[in-house]
């Protein structure tokens, strides 16, 4: 008899676990909770949020604009990627920005954005983001939402540990990922790894006025993976915090052979040091082809310039620029507190969160505390260094933000939650669970030296069951969180665009007053722009035929061309004359293989275009202009090679011919 | 004549001279996609937008009516209208140092007769930007005019259009103000 009620008991607790499990996904609080969350992230029709969001876009390539607390979707950059809806990549101007040593490269991964910092809090000038797989880093100017440069970072395998920037934005810093040989195109076995592959921290400066980028220098370091990095703030914001895993420098299934180790490194390098040996000459000029692509506001045209060499330093000759921290286990994110004491490295297979002392750190330099050297970097005392342990983290802890009352949020992948825990005891003292695998987590200003410390957002790799389904492979996640109070609470859930690793948020008052409403016609000097309706005409010059068009309400000028020949490259040079916020003019044609082009006021892009057919081609604009938006297009008459129709346009009337 | 009025006579000229600067008049549009505001000022020599581009957005607005453009290079007024103040400027100098009761009030005659040629030119233009409409014009619609009220407000088709008197404005009143005290407040004799 007791053994049958034991399983009674045991179907009993079954079916009631399994309701527990099915029945409310969410499993979040109760519905006055929920009316709560509700009435913090409205924000009414017309009204503004508090922060601008950028989420990073991952495999999309791009940053997401959104607003925080309501979640909505402003605006997505296309950054990395080519953009079709704009025309980003495909329209001439545009393209140089896309070019790299490997050729154009029309997408990457773009993981980490970072705004721009002034005094350690950011200015909301430009924000700039990496891209992971033909390492790049991007800069998009605020005042426009555009990508205005993109640099390519040579002697580099994936820019990972990037694009983070110092305290006045001095530099911003990347790091390769996978180490590879410096010389791009050496021909070596792969296991040879150990004596010909490199890794390298790029030191990239940034011009105070312009935030123009240029790679100052790169830094020799150990065939490691090197994943993270943090600018240190306050009295640490002399250093930059890496963090690197397969010390044990495999080169094939790491997941086995780079995870043997106890514990890898967080690299602590003095860049204000390293900066000046190298304007010392302790650096060496090494061979290096790599981009530097920019945009020229004025000329509305981005030029890619090539460069053939890097100053490479190395720390056996920069003695006291570079120390090795050991931390357990493989870590991955390396986060630095509001005050610059405290190095949180989130080591995702271990079982702690250990927390470095910067302090401690100098004071173990001081006194050579060393067990070890690796190519002359000293390897500290783990013991000399660590300052807690933070116990019962969950399992596999990320990365790490600040909310400026003393306590920090870590993201937590394995057990999907955030654990919250205090700087002054290192203890966890609440815990929330992510939907579902959290990666980064960001708190509005949670890494500057004065976090905002309201909302918390959570960048989660898996919806599952969190919206309605849409198939087999479902957008990211992201969830909204109010840190104010002293247990979190879950506000909002919402999907996001790509695969948003990292994130920024900023105050609108940063970004909203500053923000462009057009592009001032008479400062545009792109060479083939026209200011007048007046200036509209098209030029042949051998095979070659300008098409120099304007758009304004709600014609194009000239809407008729003829003359067009087979073998013609045309370029369609078009410029929106108007001056007013907003009012945005397209154009497509007819079996163009390139794209359309939308042109924001005052701008003028160039789409090429090379008619393999005769006939007659329709354009028209893309962008509902304007109430007779549909009367806006035209025709283009392509005739046969060596044909002797005589080029001539018009609008209305007959131009000229 | 006081030294109060031949002070006050002055004044009434001089403070005439803002009005090279301060618009006297302006003419705002409302419209549900213009959250922003667009409209225009009007100045003894010049016409602009209460933003910078305001005018040629507001044009690009009036073609598809059929409206003529605004065109300030193509309104005359706007070249006289100074000299016209340049000469009440002087006019109100010259009555002062003279002391001419006489001259005083002919100054105030010519500023009333003026202000009220100024009212009924104002007039004919809106008339003229508001009936002359090209007749191949997109948007037509039978028995609509668009001429703006000289001051107040109309709804013309989705734009509401308010004008009133702008800053100059108070310039001008103050010049007759202190033209009629200088006139009609007896001061002390010299």
């Amino acid at each position: 008899m007791l053994t049958t009620n034991k399983i009674i008991t045991g179907i009993a607790v079954l079916i009631g676990s399994a309701l527990l499990f099915t029945g409310c996904p969410s499993g979040q609080g109760s519905l006055l909770d929920r009316g709560d969350a509700a009435q913090k992230t409205y924000v009414a029709p017309g009204e503004y949020d508090e922060f601008y969001a950028f989420f990073s876009g991952g495999y999309s390539g791009q940053l997401s604009v959104w607003g925080l607390p309501s979640g909505r979707l402003f605006k997505n950059i296309p950054v990395f990627s080519q953009d079709p809806e704009s025309g980003y990549g495909y329209y001439e101007e545009s393209k140089p920005l896309l070019q790299t040593s490997y050729g154009f490269i029309p997408w990457d991964d773009s993981h980490h954005p970072h705004l721009s910092q002034t005094d350690g809090i950011a200015d909301g000038r430009w924000i700039f983001i990496n891209g992971n797989n033909t390492p790049r880093i991007a800069r998009i100017d605020l005042q426009v939402f555009e990508t205005v440069e993109i640099l390519e970072l040579p002697n580099t395998g994936g820019n990972h540990a990037s694009s983070f920037v110092t305290t006045n934005t001095e530099y911003i810093v990347g790091a390769t990922r996978f180490s590879i040989p410096f010389d791009a195109d050496l021909d070596v076995p792969i296991d040879s790894y150990k004596d010909n592959f490199d890794g390298a921290f790029s030191l990239i400066k940034i011009d105070p006025e312009t935030g123009k980028m240029e790679l100052d220098f790169q830094i020799i370091v150990p065939a490691y993976n090197y994943d993270l990095a943090r600018p240190g703030k306050g009295k640490s914001a002399d250093w930059i915090f890496f963090t690197t895993y397969n010390t044990e420098q495999a080169h094939t299934l790491l997941e086995i052979n780079a995870s043997a180790n106890d514990k890898d490194y967080v690299a602590a390098l003095n860049w204000r040091k390293a900066a000046e040996y190298v304007r010392d000459g302790r650096a060496n000029l090494i061979d290096a082809e790599y981009y530097h692509n920019y945009y020229d506001k004025s000329q509305g045209m981005a030029v890619s310039e090539i460069k053939d060499n890097v100053l490479v330093l190395d720390p056996k000759d920069a003695p006291g620029i570079l120390y090795f921290m050991p931390t357990p286990k493989s870590p991955h994110g390396v986060d630095v507190d509001p005050s610059g004491e405290y190095l949180v490295a989130g080591g995702k297979l271990a079982t702690v969160i250990p927390v470095h002392s910067f302090s401690r750190m100098l004071e173990a330099i001081e006194n050579e505390r060393f067990i070890d050297e690796v190519n002359g970097i000293p390897v500290l005392d783990y013991e000399a260094t660590i300052i807690g342990e933070v116990e019962n983290p969950g399992l596999g802890p990320l990365h790490t933000e600040f909310d400026g009352r003393g306590y920090a949020y870590t993201s937590v992948y394995i057990s999907s939650e955030i654990v919250k825990w205090s700087l002054e005891t290192f203890e966890v003292v609440d815990r929330i669970d992510a939907y579902y695998s959290i990666g980064h987590l960001m708190i509005p200003g949670g890494d500057t030296v004065n976090p905002y410390g309201k909302y918390m957002v959570g960048l989660t790799k898996t919806a599952k069951d969190r919206y309605l389904p849409t198939g087999p492979k479902q957008n990211h996640p992201a969830q909204l969180y109010d840190i104010s109070g002293d247990r979190m609470q879950l506000l909002l859930d919402f999907p996001t665009i790509g695969e948003p690793h990292y994130a920024q948020a900023i105050s609108r008052d940063k970004i909203m007053p500053n923000s462009q409403r057009i592009y001032e016609l008479s400062d545009n000097n792109h060479p083939h722009a026209i200011k007048r309706v007046a200036d509209a005409r098209v030029e042949r010059e051998g095979n070659v035929v300008r098409v120099y068009m304007a758009n304004i309400r709600s014609h194009f000028r000239p809407d008729n061309i003829e003359g067009i020949k087979i073998g013609d490259t045309v370029y369609f040079h078009l410029t929106n004359l108007e001056q007013e916020w907003d009012v945005v003019h397209g154009f497509a044609i007819k079996g163009m293989n390139n794209a359309e082009v939308l042109l924001a006021p005052g701008q003028t892009k160039t789409l090429k275009w090379e008619p393999k057919r005769t006939g007659i081609y329709p354009f028209y604009c893309t962008a509902f202009c304007s109430a007779l938006h549909q009367e806006m297009q035209g025709y283009v008459r392509v005739s046969p090679a060596g044909s002797d129709v005589a080029l001539s346009w018009r609008t209305g009337d007959l131009l000229t011919n | 004549m006081s030294l109060q009025s031949r002070i006050l006579i002055i004044f009434a000229g001089l403070i005439l001279i803002p009005l090279w600067h301060i618009p006297f008049w302006s003419i705002s549009m409302s419209a549900p996609q213009y959250p922003e505001g667009i409209g225009m000022y009007i100045s003894i020599n010049n016409i602009e937008g209460h933003n910078r581009h305001d005018i040629q957005s507001i044009n690009i607005l009036n073609h598809y009516i059929g409206m003529q453009e605004i065109n300030k290079e193509e309104i005359p007024e706007l070249r006289i209208i100074p000299w016209i103040v340049i000469g009440m400027i002087a006019f109100a100098i010259v009555a002062g140092l003279t002391a001419s009761q006489k001259l005083l009030a002919s100054w105030i005659v010519l500023f009333v007769l003026l202000c009220i040629a100024g009212i009924v030119d104002y007039w004919w233009w809106g008339y003229e930007y508001g009936n002359n409409l090209d007749p191949q014009a997109p948007i037509k619609v039978p028995g609509m005019s668009y001429q703006p009220p000289i001051i107040g407000t109309k709804q013309l088709l989705n734009i509401k259009a308010s004008s009133w008197p702008y800053w100059g404005s108070v310039f001008m009143m103050l010049s007759i103000s202190f033209a009629m005290a200088a006139r009609y407040i007896p001061g002390r004799k010299l």
